[in-house]
Protein backbone atom coordinates (compact mmCIF):
# COMPACT_ATOMS: atom_id res chain seq x y z
CA UNK A 1 0.00 0.00 0.00
CA UNK A 2 1.48 3.87 -0.64
CA UNK A 3 -0.16 6.31 1.75
CA UNK A 4 0.55 9.98 0.68
CA UNK A 5 0.92 11.80 4.11
CA UNK A 6 2.75 14.69 2.45
CA UNK A 7 -0.20 17.18 1.48
CA UNK A 8 1.80 20.27 2.94
CA UNK A 9 4.92 19.83 0.87
CA UNK A 10 2.76 19.32 -2.53
CA UNK A 11 -0.51 17.43 -3.48
CA UNK A 12 -1.67 15.33 -6.38
CA UNK A 13 -3.13 17.09 -9.47
CA UNK A 14 -6.72 16.28 -9.71
CA UNK A 15 -8.07 14.84 -12.39
CA UNK A 16 -10.16 18.25 -13.53
CA UNK A 17 -7.10 20.17 -13.28
CA UNK A 18 -4.84 17.79 -15.21
CA UNK A 19 -7.58 18.17 -18.50
CA UNK A 20 -7.83 21.95 -18.34
CA UNK A 21 -4.01 22.16 -18.48
CA UNK A 22 -3.82 19.82 -21.36
CA UNK A 23 -5.94 21.74 -23.24
CA UNK A 24 -4.89 25.17 -22.30
CA UNK A 25 -1.40 23.70 -23.78
CA UNK A 26 -3.48 23.64 -27.21
CA UNK A 27 -3.76 27.45 -26.77
CA UNK A 28 -0.26 28.56 -27.73
CA UNK A 29 -0.85 32.29 -28.55
CA UNK A 30 1.49 34.88 -26.12
CA UNK A 31 -1.16 36.22 -24.13
CA UNK A 32 0.32 39.73 -24.98
CA UNK A 33 -0.16 39.53 -28.65
CA UNK A 34 -3.15 41.56 -30.40
CA UNK A 35 -3.92 38.67 -32.90
CA UNK A 36 -6.70 36.23 -32.04
CA UNK A 37 -4.09 33.55 -31.19
CA UNK A 38 -3.22 36.20 -28.18
CA UNK A 39 -6.40 36.95 -27.46
CA UNK A 40 -7.60 33.07 -27.20
CA UNK A 41 -4.50 33.03 -24.54
CA UNK A 42 -5.42 36.17 -23.03
CA UNK A 43 -8.49 34.86 -22.39
CA UNK A 44 -7.79 31.55 -20.28
CA UNK A 45 -5.31 33.93 -17.98
CA UNK A 46 -8.24 36.09 -17.53
CA UNK A 47 -10.57 33.30 -17.02
CA UNK A 48 -8.31 32.06 -14.10
CA UNK A 49 -7.91 35.26 -12.56
CA UNK A 50 -11.46 35.97 -11.96
CA UNK A 51 -11.80 32.14 -10.77
CA UNK A 52 -9.05 33.24 -7.76
CA UNK A 53 -9.89 36.69 -7.49
CA UNK A 54 -13.75 34.45 -6.18
CA UNK A 55 -11.81 32.33 -4.47
CA UNK A 56 -9.94 34.99 -2.39
CA UNK A 57 -13.01 37.70 -2.19
CA UNK A 58 -11.29 40.30 -4.03
CA UNK A 59 -11.34 42.30 -7.59
CA UNK A 60 -9.33 40.24 -10.17
CA UNK A 61 -7.58 43.48 -11.09
CA UNK A 62 -5.96 42.49 -7.60
CA UNK A 63 -4.64 39.12 -8.41
CA UNK A 64 -0.99 39.14 -10.16
CA UNK A 65 0.53 35.44 -10.99
CA UNK A 66 3.69 34.72 -10.03
CA UNK A 67 5.80 31.75 -10.20
CA UNK A 68 4.80 30.55 -6.99
CA UNK A 69 4.66 30.89 -3.80
CA UNK A 70 7.88 31.54 -2.73
CA UNK A 71 8.16 34.01 -5.65
CA UNK A 72 4.78 35.49 -4.55
CA UNK A 73 6.31 36.15 -1.03
CA UNK A 74 9.62 38.08 -2.34
CA UNK A 75 8.06 39.97 -4.71
CA UNK A 76 5.22 40.99 -1.81
CA UNK A 77 8.01 41.89 0.76
CA UNK A 78 10.61 43.35 -1.58
CA UNK A 79 8.41 45.03 -4.28
CA UNK A 80 6.90 47.04 -1.65
CA UNK A 81 10.63 47.75 0.23
CA UNK A 82 11.27 49.63 -3.41
CA UNK A 83 8.69 51.94 -2.33
CA UNK A 84 9.65 53.41 1.01
CA UNK A 85 12.83 54.39 2.71
CA UNK A 86 11.38 52.82 6.00
CA UNK A 87 13.82 50.43 7.55
CA UNK A 88 12.00 48.54 9.81
CA UNK A 89 10.26 45.54 9.28
CA UNK A 90 8.25 42.94 11.19
CA UNK A 91 7.84 38.94 10.88
CA UNK A 92 6.98 36.13 13.32
CA UNK A 93 9.24 33.44 14.41
CA UNK A 94 7.65 30.97 12.43
CA UNK A 95 7.63 31.78 9.05
CA UNK A 96 7.89 29.18 5.85
CA UNK A 97 11.35 29.48 4.90
CA UNK A 98 10.74 32.07 1.73
CA UNK A 99 9.95 34.45 4.35
CA UNK A 100 12.26 33.92 7.51
CA UNK A 101 14.80 33.55 5.18
CA UNK A 102 14.71 36.69 3.07
CA UNK A 103 14.10 38.49 6.08
CA UNK A 104 17.55 37.51 7.46
CA UNK A 105 18.67 38.26 4.24
CA UNK A 106 16.78 42.19 4.73
CA UNK A 107 18.58 42.06 8.01
CA UNK A 108 22.40 41.63 6.36
CA UNK A 109 21.23 44.07 3.78
CA UNK A 110 20.77 46.94 6.46
CA UNK A 111 16.86 46.75 7.70
CA UNK A 112 16.32 46.32 11.27
CA UNK A 113 14.29 42.72 11.98
CA UNK A 114 11.66 42.25 14.35
CA UNK A 115 10.74 38.19 14.97
CA UNK A 116 7.66 38.05 16.87
CA UNK A 117 7.10 35.24 19.04
CA UNK A 118 4.67 32.51 19.65
CA UNK A 119 2.66 30.50 22.59
CA UNK A 120 3.25 27.18 23.52
CA UNK A 121 0.96 26.51 20.65
CA UNK A 122 2.66 28.33 17.67
CA UNK A 123 0.16 30.97 17.92
CA UNK A 124 1.54 34.99 17.53
CA UNK A 125 2.24 36.73 20.42
CA UNK A 126 -0.25 39.73 19.33
CA UNK A 127 1.09 41.64 22.49
CA UNK A 128 4.50 41.77 21.15
CA UNK A 129 3.73 42.56 17.71
CA UNK A 130 1.87 46.21 19.19
CA UNK A 131 5.22 47.09 21.32
CA UNK A 132 7.76 46.44 17.78
CA UNK A 133 5.13 48.75 15.91
CA UNK A 134 6.64 52.14 15.02
CA UNK A 135 6.22 55.06 12.89
CA UNK A 136 9.14 53.70 10.99
CA UNK A 137 8.06 50.46 10.74
CA UNK A 138 7.43 49.27 6.45
CA UNK A 139 5.98 46.55 6.56
CA UNK A 140 4.84 43.46 8.73
CA UNK A 141 4.72 40.25 7.26
CA UNK A 142 3.03 37.32 9.08
CA UNK A 143 1.66 33.88 7.96
CA UNK A 144 -1.68 32.56 7.63
CA UNK A 145 -1.18 29.14 8.51
CA UNK A 146 1.99 27.16 9.27
CA UNK A 147 3.26 24.46 7.67
CA UNK A 148 4.99 22.41 10.33
CA UNK A 149 2.44 22.86 12.53
CA UNK A 150 -0.91 23.95 10.86
CA UNK A 151 -1.68 27.05 13.78
CA UNK A 152 -3.78 29.33 12.08
CA UNK A 153 -2.85 33.19 13.41
CA UNK A 154 -4.95 36.10 14.11
CA UNK A 155 -4.15 37.88 10.67
CA UNK A 156 -7.81 39.80 11.19
CA UNK A 157 -6.31 41.02 14.82
CA UNK A 158 -2.98 41.44 13.43
CA UNK A 159 -3.87 43.97 10.64
CA UNK A 160 -6.57 45.71 13.07
CA UNK A 161 -4.07 46.03 16.19
CA UNK A 162 -0.88 47.64 12.57
CA UNK A 163 -3.67 49.55 10.98
CA UNK A 164 -5.07 51.49 14.12
CA UNK A 165 -1.89 53.33 15.29
CA UNK A 166 0.27 53.27 12.17
CA UNK A 167 -2.29 53.33 8.83
CA UNK A 168 0.91 53.28 6.94
CA UNK A 169 2.35 50.33 7.74
CA UNK A 170 1.65 47.41 4.98
CA UNK A 171 0.45 43.82 6.33
CA UNK A 172 1.47 40.65 3.84
CA UNK A 173 0.42 37.31 4.88
CA UNK A 174 1.77 34.08 3.18
CA UNK A 175 -1.61 32.33 3.05
CA UNK A 176 0.13 29.22 0.86
CA UNK A 177 -0.63 26.69 3.28
CA UNK A 178 -4.17 28.36 4.64
CA UNK A 179 -5.73 28.83 0.84
CA UNK A 180 -8.44 25.89 0.31
CA UNK A 181 -7.85 24.64 3.50
CA UNK A 182 -9.75 27.48 5.66
CA UNK A 183 -12.32 29.68 4.38
CA UNK A 184 -11.38 33.25 4.12
CA UNK A 185 -11.82 36.08 2.64
CA UNK A 186 -9.11 38.66 1.42
CA UNK A 187 -11.60 41.48 2.65
CA UNK A 188 -12.07 40.29 5.62
CA UNK A 189 -8.54 39.84 6.61
CA UNK A 190 -7.75 43.22 5.78
CA UNK A 191 -4.26 43.00 4.29
CA UNK A 192 -2.40 44.73 1.91
CA UNK A 193 -0.61 41.56 0.18
CA UNK A 194 -1.19 37.81 0.53
CA UNK A 195 0.62 35.15 -1.28
CA UNK A 196 -0.91 31.50 -2.63
CA UNK A 197 0.17 29.02 -4.62
CA UNK A 198 -1.13 26.40 -6.70
CA UNK A 199 0.39 22.97 -5.81
CA UNK A 200 -0.57 22.85 -2.60
CA UNK A 201 -4.18 22.60 -3.29
CA UNK A 202 -4.05 19.97 -6.34
CA UNK A 203 -2.82 22.11 -8.95
CA UNK A 204 0.62 22.55 -11.27
CA UNK A 205 3.63 23.53 -9.80
CA UNK A 206 5.26 26.30 -10.90
CA UNK A 207 2.29 29.19 -10.95
CA UNK A 208 0.94 31.23 -7.88
CA UNK A 209 -0.40 34.76 -7.49
CA UNK A 210 -0.21 37.64 -5.42
CA UNK A 211 -2.98 39.95 -4.12
CA UNK A 212 -1.91 43.22 -4.11
CA UNK A 213 -5.03 45.52 -2.33
CA UNK A 214 -6.11 47.97 -4.53
CA UNK A 215 -4.36 51.22 -3.78
CA UNK A 216 -1.21 49.85 -2.59
CA UNK A 217 2.04 50.25 -4.85
CA UNK A 218 4.99 47.26 -5.16
CA UNK A 219 7.72 47.42 -7.65
CA UNK A 220 8.68 44.57 -10.09
CA UNK A 221 11.99 42.82 -8.49
CA UNK A 222 13.06 41.12 -12.54
CA UNK A 223 13.19 43.64 -15.14
CA UNK A 224 11.40 43.08 -18.29
CA UNK A 225 8.32 43.64 -20.64
CA UNK A 226 4.62 45.59 -19.19
CA UNK A 227 3.11 41.67 -17.94
CA UNK A 228 1.07 41.80 -14.47
CA UNK A 229 0.63 45.10 -14.76
CA UNK A 230 4.46 45.68 -14.91
CA UNK A 231 4.98 44.19 -11.76
CA UNK A 232 5.71 40.83 -13.10
CA UNK A 233 7.41 41.29 -16.66
CA UNK A 234 7.72 37.95 -18.29
CA UNK A 235 5.42 36.20 -20.69
CA UNK A 236 2.43 34.09 -18.60
CA UNK A 237 2.39 30.61 -17.79
CA UNK A 238 -0.80 29.79 -19.64
CA UNK A 239 -1.34 26.22 -19.13
CA UNK A 240 -0.64 26.72 -15.26
CA UNK A 241 -2.36 29.59 -15.09
CA UNK A 242 -4.85 28.06 -16.37
CA UNK A 243 -4.80 24.70 -13.98
CA UNK A 244 -4.66 26.94 -10.54
CA UNK A 245 -7.88 28.94 -11.77
CA UNK A 246 -9.59 25.83 -11.50
CA UNK A 247 -8.26 24.01 -8.88
CA UNK A 248 -8.65 27.40 -6.79
CA UNK A 249 -12.56 27.02 -7.68
CA UNK A 250 -12.57 23.36 -6.97
CA UNK A 251 -10.89 23.67 -3.51
CA UNK A 252 -12.59 26.69 -2.14
CA UNK A 253 -16.25 24.86 -3.27
CA UNK A 254 -15.09 21.41 -1.64
CA UNK A 255 -13.70 23.40 1.35
CA UNK A 256 -16.10 21.95 3.88
CA UNK A 257 -16.78 18.78 2.25
CA UNK A 258 -13.07 18.13 2.39
CA UNK A 259 -12.32 19.59 6.10
CA UNK A 260 -15.38 17.68 7.55
CA UNK A 261 -13.78 14.76 6.62
CA UNK A 262 -10.24 15.28 7.36
CA UNK A 263 -11.83 16.64 10.74
CA UNK A 264 -12.92 12.77 11.45
CA UNK A 265 -9.75 11.70 10.26
CA UNK A 266 -7.73 13.49 12.58
CA UNK A 267 -9.45 12.94 15.41
CA UNK A 268 -8.67 9.34 14.61
CA UNK A 269 -5.33 9.73 14.28
CA UNK A 270 -4.84 11.45 16.78
CA UNK A 271 -7.11 9.40 18.97
CA UNK A 272 -5.54 6.11 17.77
CA UNK A 273 -1.61 7.30 18.25
CA UNK A 274 -2.22 8.26 21.60
CA UNK A 275 -3.65 4.52 22.15
CA UNK A 276 -0.74 2.47 20.94
CA UNK A 277 2.16 4.85 21.45
CA UNK A 278 3.18 6.04 24.71
CA UNK A 279 5.12 9.40 25.40
CA UNK A 280 4.19 11.40 22.56
CA UNK A 281 3.38 15.07 22.03
CA UNK A 282 0.87 16.44 19.64
CA UNK A 283 2.42 19.66 18.75
CA UNK A 284 -0.15 22.69 18.96
CA UNK A 285 -3.51 22.91 19.60
CA UNK A 286 -5.64 20.51 17.66
CA UNK A 287 -8.80 22.89 17.80
CA UNK A 288 -6.84 25.91 16.61
CA UNK A 289 -4.93 24.35 13.19
CA UNK A 290 -5.85 23.19 9.72
CA UNK A 291 -8.21 20.33 9.68
CA UNK A 292 -5.97 18.27 7.47
CA UNK A 293 -2.29 18.73 9.66
CA UNK A 294 -1.09 17.04 12.63
CA UNK A 295 2.39 17.51 14.28
CA UNK A 296 3.45 14.93 16.73
CA UNK A 297 6.52 14.18 18.57
CA UNK A 298 8.01 10.72 19.11
CA UNK A 299 10.45 11.33 21.69
CA UNK A 300 13.19 9.87 21.87
CA UNK A 301 13.88 8.99 18.28
CA UNK A 302 15.02 11.32 15.44
CA UNK A 303 12.29 12.27 13.02
CA UNK A 304 14.15 11.32 9.69
CA UNK A 305 14.64 7.65 10.97
CA UNK A 306 10.82 7.80 11.19
CA UNK A 307 10.65 9.00 8.06
CA UNK A 308 12.77 6.56 6.23
CA UNK A 309 11.26 3.09 7.90
CA UNK A 310 7.39 4.94 7.23
CA UNK A 311 8.96 4.80 3.82
CA UNK A 312 9.52 1.53 3.68
CA UNK A 313 5.89 0.98 4.40
CA UNK A 314 5.06 3.23 1.66
CA UNK A 315 3.97 5.64 3.94
CA UNK A 316 5.14 9.50 3.19
CA UNK A 317 5.80 11.93 5.52
CA UNK A 318 7.66 14.51 6.80
CA UNK A 319 9.85 16.38 9.64
CA UNK A 320 9.69 19.17 11.34
CA UNK A 321 13.05 19.24 11.49
CA UNK A 322 14.36 20.58 8.78
CA UNK A 323 18.17 19.11 7.89
CA UNK A 324 20.09 21.72 7.07
CA UNK A 325 23.45 21.40 5.21
CA UNK A 326 26.50 20.13 7.84
CA UNK A 327 24.02 20.14 11.21
CA UNK A 328 20.81 19.11 12.25
CA UNK A 329 18.87 21.71 13.35
CA UNK A 330 15.61 21.40 15.44
CA UNK A 331 12.85 23.24 13.82
CA UNK A 332 12.84 27.18 14.39
CA UNK A 333 8.91 26.47 14.46
CA UNK A 334 9.18 23.93 17.63
CA UNK A 335 11.59 26.44 18.75
CA UNK A 336 9.41 29.27 18.74
CA UNK A 337 6.67 27.48 20.76
CA UNK A 338 9.46 26.44 23.16
CA UNK A 339 9.58 22.67 22.86
CA UNK A 340 12.92 20.80 23.74
CA UNK A 341 15.65 20.01 21.51
CA UNK A 342 14.97 15.73 22.05
CA UNK A 343 11.09 16.26 21.52
CA UNK A 344 11.93 18.89 18.54
CA UNK A 345 14.16 16.00 16.65
CA UNK A 346 11.03 13.09 16.97
CA UNK A 347 8.40 15.52 15.36
CA UNK A 348 6.90 14.27 12.18
CA UNK A 349 4.38 16.21 10.75
CA UNK A 350 1.56 14.05 8.70
CA UNK A 351 -0.53 16.34 6.41
CA UNK A 352 -3.39 14.94 4.77
CA UNK A 353 -5.40 16.00 1.83
CA UNK A 354 -8.58 15.19 -0.27
CA UNK A 355 -7.72 11.97 -1.30
CA UNK A 356 -6.43 10.52 1.87
CA UNK A 357 -9.19 7.57 2.93
CA UNK A 358 -9.61 6.50 6.57
CA UNK A 359 -8.20 2.56 5.06
CA UNK A 360 -4.90 4.93 4.60
CA UNK A 361 -4.98 5.68 7.90
CA UNK A 362 -6.13 2.82 9.46
CA UNK A 363 -2.81 1.11 8.06
CA UNK A 364 -0.67 4.09 9.35
CA UNK A 365 -1.75 3.41 12.65
CA UNK A 366 -1.13 0.09 11.83
CA UNK A 367 2.44 0.59 11.46
CA UNK A 368 3.49 3.09 12.74
CA UNK A 369 3.53 1.96 17.19
CA UNK A 370 5.93 -0.41 15.44
CA UNK A 371 8.54 1.57 14.22
CA UNK A 372 8.89 4.08 16.78
CA UNK A 373 9.11 1.20 19.16
CA UNK A 374 12.11 -0.40 16.85
CA UNK A 375 13.78 3.16 16.84
CA UNK A 376 13.26 3.27 20.46
CA UNK A 377 14.85 -0.01 21.23
CA UNK A 378 17.92 1.62 19.35
CA UNK A 379 18.02 4.63 21.18
CA UNK A 380 20.20 5.40 24.51
CA UNK A 381 18.11 8.36 25.39
CA UNK A 382 15.13 6.06 26.03
CA UNK A 383 17.00 4.29 29.01
CA UNK A 384 17.78 7.37 30.45
CA UNK A 385 14.34 8.86 30.40
CA UNK A 386 12.98 5.35 31.97
CA UNK B 1 19.33 15.21 0.09
CA UNK B 2 21.61 13.24 -2.34
CA UNK B 3 20.06 9.18 -1.96
CA UNK B 4 21.44 7.11 0.47
CA UNK B 5 23.44 3.95 -0.92
CA UNK B 6 21.91 0.26 -0.86
CA UNK B 7 24.72 -0.44 1.67
CA UNK B 8 23.85 2.50 3.89
CA UNK B 9 19.83 1.28 3.54
CA UNK B 10 21.26 -2.47 4.46
CA UNK B 11 22.48 -1.30 7.82
CA UNK B 12 19.79 1.20 8.08
CA UNK B 13 17.11 -1.69 7.83
CA UNK B 14 18.45 -4.97 8.95
CA UNK B 15 21.36 -2.83 11.57
CA UNK B 16 23.99 -5.27 13.56
CA UNK B 17 24.83 -5.09 17.30
CA UNK B 18 22.22 -2.80 18.53
CA UNK B 19 22.26 -3.53 21.86
CA UNK B 20 24.10 -2.98 25.24
CA UNK B 21 27.15 -4.94 26.50
CA UNK B 22 27.25 -5.92 29.90
CA UNK B 23 30.18 -5.56 32.15
CA UNK B 24 31.40 -3.85 28.85
CA UNK B 25 35.55 -3.33 28.88
CA UNK B 26 34.77 0.36 27.24
CA UNK B 27 32.17 2.77 26.58
CA UNK B 28 32.25 5.60 24.14
CA UNK B 29 29.27 8.22 24.52
CA UNK B 30 28.96 11.07 22.10
CA UNK B 31 26.74 14.05 20.44
CA UNK B 32 23.58 15.43 22.02
CA UNK B 33 20.25 15.90 21.19
CA UNK B 34 21.11 19.64 20.09
CA UNK B 35 22.56 18.31 17.07
CA UNK B 36 20.58 15.85 16.60
CA UNK B 37 22.89 12.59 17.11
CA UNK B 38 23.56 10.32 19.70
CA UNK B 39 25.85 7.25 19.68
CA UNK B 40 27.03 5.12 22.62
CA UNK B 41 29.09 2.14 21.87
CA UNK B 42 30.01 -0.92 23.79
CA UNK B 43 33.04 -2.97 23.12
CA UNK B 44 34.24 -6.30 25.12
CA UNK B 45 38.13 -6.97 24.81
CA UNK B 46 39.63 -10.50 26.06
CA UNK B 47 43.20 -10.86 27.60
CA UNK B 48 44.69 -10.95 23.94
CA UNK B 49 43.68 -7.40 23.78
CA UNK B 50 41.16 -8.52 20.80
CA UNK B 51 37.75 -7.05 20.34
CA UNK B 52 35.17 -9.97 20.96
CA UNK B 53 31.95 -7.81 20.90
CA UNK B 54 30.54 -4.70 20.14
CA UNK B 55 27.34 -3.15 20.25
CA UNK B 56 25.89 0.14 20.06
CA UNK B 57 22.66 1.93 21.17
CA UNK B 58 22.01 5.84 18.72
CA UNK B 59 19.22 8.03 18.66
CA UNK B 60 20.03 9.87 14.67
CA UNK B 61 18.90 9.94 11.35
CA UNK B 62 19.33 6.97 9.26
CA UNK B 63 22.88 7.99 8.29
CA UNK B 64 23.95 7.65 12.20
CA UNK B 65 22.25 4.29 12.96
CA UNK B 66 24.13 2.99 9.18
CA UNK B 67 27.42 4.23 10.42
CA UNK B 68 26.92 3.02 14.20
CA UNK B 69 26.15 -0.50 12.40
CA UNK B 70 29.14 -0.46 10.33
CA UNK B 71 31.92 0.69 13.01
CA UNK B 72 30.94 -2.63 15.12
CA UNK B 73 31.14 -4.88 12.23
CA UNK B 74 34.28 -3.46 10.89
CA UNK B 75 36.07 -3.30 14.68
CA UNK B 76 35.01 -7.12 15.79
CA UNK B 77 37.91 -9.01 15.67
CA UNK B 78 40.31 -6.34 15.27
CA UNK B 79 42.98 -6.24 18.36
CA UNK B 80 42.63 -3.12 19.94
CA UNK B 81 45.82 -1.13 17.90
CA UNK B 82 43.69 -1.91 15.12
CA UNK B 83 40.31 -1.35 15.58
CA UNK B 84 41.26 2.24 17.24
CA UNK B 85 42.60 3.15 13.08
CA UNK B 86 39.74 2.62 12.04
CA UNK B 87 38.63 5.96 10.59
CA UNK B 88 35.22 7.71 9.65
CA UNK B 89 36.48 7.58 5.89
CA UNK B 90 36.75 3.90 5.91
CA UNK B 91 33.65 3.36 7.61
CA UNK B 92 32.37 6.16 4.58
CA UNK B 93 33.79 3.96 2.15
CA UNK B 94 32.34 0.17 3.19
CA UNK B 95 29.28 1.90 3.47
CA UNK B 96 29.27 3.05 -0.30
CA UNK B 97 29.67 6.92 0.54
CA UNK B 98 27.21 8.91 2.38
CA UNK B 99 25.44 12.19 1.27
CA UNK B 100 27.68 15.03 2.12
CA UNK B 101 25.54 16.44 4.54
CA UNK B 102 25.67 13.31 6.69
CA UNK B 103 29.32 13.61 7.02
CA UNK B 104 29.19 14.23 10.53
CA UNK B 105 27.19 10.88 11.20
CA UNK B 106 30.61 9.23 10.37
CA UNK B 107 32.87 11.35 12.31
CA UNK B 108 30.66 11.01 15.37
CA UNK B 109 31.07 7.28 14.96
CA UNK B 110 34.67 7.50 14.65
CA UNK B 111 34.81 9.68 18.01
CA UNK B 112 32.40 7.11 19.54
CA UNK B 113 35.21 4.59 18.57
CA UNK B 114 38.00 6.60 20.34
CA UNK B 115 36.10 7.06 23.30
CA UNK B 116 35.20 3.57 23.75
CA UNK B 117 38.58 2.39 23.66
CA UNK B 118 40.50 5.20 25.54
CA UNK B 119 37.84 4.04 28.36
CA UNK B 120 39.00 0.58 27.89
CA UNK B 121 42.42 1.53 28.23
CA UNK B 122 41.54 3.51 31.93
CA UNK B 123 39.89 0.83 32.93
CA UNK B 124 42.73 -1.46 32.23
CA UNK B 125 45.32 0.71 33.75
CA UNK B 126 42.97 0.83 36.79
CA UNK B 127 42.75 -2.94 37.02
CA UNK B 128 46.37 -3.50 36.64
CA UNK B 129 46.82 -0.96 39.64
CA UNK B 130 44.32 -2.54 41.81
CA UNK B 131 46.04 -5.64 41.24
CA UNK B 132 49.26 -4.71 41.82
CA UNK B 133 48.17 -2.69 45.07
CA UNK B 134 46.61 -5.80 46.37
CA UNK B 135 49.80 -7.92 44.74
Amino acid sequence: MRVYLDNNSTTPISDEVKKEIVSAMDVYGNPSSLHQFGVEARNIVEKARLRIAQALGCDNQEIIFTGGGTESDNLAVRGYLKTTSKKHIITSAIEHHAVYNMFNELEKEGYRVSRIGVDKNGILDIEQLKEHLSEETAIVSIMLANNETGAVQPIAEVVSAVKSIYPHIIVHTDAVQAFGKMKFKVKDLGVDLLSVSAHKINGPKGVGALYVRKGVKIKHLVSGGHHERNIRPGTENVAGIAGFGLAAELSVSGIDRNNGQLEKLKIKFIKGIRESIDNITVNGDPEKTLSNTVNVSFNNVEGESVIMMLDMHGIAVSTGSACTSGSLEPSHVLKAMGADPVSSQGSIRFSMGKYTTEDEIDYLLEKLPSVIERLRKMSPLERESK
Amino acid sequence: MEQYSSKVMEHFTSPKNVGEIENPSGVGHVGNPVCGDIMELYIKVDDKEVVTDAKFKTFGCGAAIATSSMVTEMIIGKTVDEAEKVSNRAVTEALGGLPKVKMHCSVLAEEALKKAIDDYRERSKDEKNNKDNKG
